[in-house]
């Protein structure tokens, strides 16, 4: 099985590769479409900000690659966000295959909130074929200062005083807002079964 | 809801943990990858490895061990430790730290925060403040609490988060190594007054004092050493203490 990470200006894309060592598998680190297209799996991992990622993305087309892509694709933190419609981090649109807005944590009181959510978060409500192995209620890591809104196609919710996606599907496109890679057992198994898919 | 965390400590010199002895679960106590996996599988949240070699070999043992560290670990961690550059966190970064902590040298060139945030992102830059009780307020202590200065933790924290320190990581000299319990009143004070995570250090000795410092000085994580490395305390029977003590906390 060959599995490819897509290489753009994110972060954290050895840390999945390590995950993935860990698992027992290997990926390619690539822009290359014609090994995008031929891989079984893609990853789009991402730490970053968004209009950076996606005016990257675009100079090299791959932001219509991804749209065409038809294997089991997972978008990990900004690599979910970009996957949605757009965002407020520095008014940005994006690659729309979720048909919704990306928004900015906002504290109902001064310093309550913490921006971003550094940590541990319970997600529930999990109904999609890469939670097969997570149990409902599940810690997952998060470190993020935006988060996408609840739609038809979540498929996980945390809440951070209020609810949004931790995870979200539409036909082979996966995406989860925390870091499986760096979620302990529990993300460990969620890529477990992303790669069996 | 989001868990409080709780973060063992590790010091490193020449590439080996400093303290640590009598586990049973591994082979060789002085192994920070052994005894990073073994906090990680008894349900450590994060782990923080500060390196106190003082050799110039230190860079490249480093990098090599946060490798072999980000191969084998599966949940976040900081390294820390005579950070002085944006070079050098740009090497850390790549070799799979998830954070880095900067202390001293943000002190002397605050421009480095702005640098660091700015180029990796304020989520991965811990800003490290040592912090002594002296003449009826609280004070910054730079080269490991070694030098004095006239800076408040108050002012200096609250600039550092303005440059973009993502988390601040405060230790208290005062309580550090006493097992009395944390610092509560200048954790509890950066906590509410600072929008970023504030993790509290220096004095964990009792499971009670972790609920203290989560339940009345609102920290958002606590750092330990010793206690976890001469097994006084268990992370298990820790969090399973704070469960019940009605704390957030993840299992």
């Amino acid at each position: 099985m060959k599995t490819a990470i897509i290489k753009y200006n994110a972060g954290n894309i050895r840390s999945v590769l390590f995950a993935l060592e860990r698992l027992g598998m290997q990926a390619t680190v690539t822009d290359d479409p014609e090994e995008l297209l031929a891989a079984d799996k893609v990853i789009f991992p991402g730490v970053g900000e968004a209009s950076t990622a996606m005016n990257y993305l675009r100079e090299r087309k791959l932001d219509q690659l991804i749209r065409d892509l038809k294997q089991p694709v997972l978008g990990i933190c900004l690599g979910m966000q970009l996957l949605c419609k757009h965002s407020e981090e520095n008014d940005t649109d994006c690659i729309g295959i979720f048909d919704l807005p990306v928004k900015k944590f906002e504290s109902p009181v001064d310093n309550l909130l913490k921006i971003p959510q550094i940590g541990w978060n319970n997600i529930a409500g999990l109904h999609s074929v890469i939670f097969e192995h997570v149990p409902e209620n599940s810690y997952m890591y998060f470190v993020h200062s935006y988060y996408a809104a609840l739609g038809p196609e979540t498929t996980a919710i945390a809440n951070y005083v209020i609810n949004y996606s931790a995870a979200l599907q539409k036909d082979n496109f996966y995406a989860v807002q925390f870091h499986p890679e760096k979620s302990a057992d529990a993300g460990q198994n969620l890529i477990e079964s992303f790669l069996k898919l | 809801m989001l868990t409080k965390r709780i973060i063992p400590c590790l010091d490193i010199k020449d590439g080996r943990t400093v303290k640590g002895v009598n586990f049973e679960n591994i082979r060789d106590a002085g192994d920070p990858i052994e005894l990073g996996a073994l906090y990680a599988q008894q349900g450590a949240d994060e782990l923080v490895f500060l390196d106190i070699t003082a050799t110039n070999e230190r860079r490249k043992t480093l990098s090599e061990l946060v490798t072999r560290i980000a191969r084998h670990v599966n949940i976040p961690f900081t390294v820390g430790g005579g950070i002085s550059s944006v070079e050098d966190v740009n090497v850390l970064l790549n070799a799979g730290a998830d954070k880095v902590s900067v202390n001293t040298a943000a002190f002397r060139s605050p421009q480095l925060l702005n640098d660091l945030s700015r180029e990796f992102g304020s989520q991965c830059i811990v800003l490290a403040i040592d912090t002594r009780f002296e003449d009826g307020d609280w004070f910054v202590y730079l080269n490991g609490g070694r030098v004095k200065t006239d800076t408040r933790t108050e002012d200096w924290a609250k600039e550092a988060v303005d440059r973009g320190a993502g988390e601040i990581l405060l230790t208290s000299m005062n309580n550090d190594g006493t097992k009395q319990g944390f610092a509560l009143d200048i954790t509890g004070r950066l906590s509410e007054n600072l929008n970023v995570p504030v993790i509290a250090s220096g004095g964990a000795g009792t499971m009670e004092h972790f609920a203290d410092v989560f339940e009345f000085a609102h920290a958002d994580a606590a750092l330990a050493a010793s206690i976890f490395h001469y097994k006084e305390m268990e992370i298990p029977d820790l969090k399973n203490y704070l469960y019940h003590r009605g704390i957030q906390i993840r299992f």
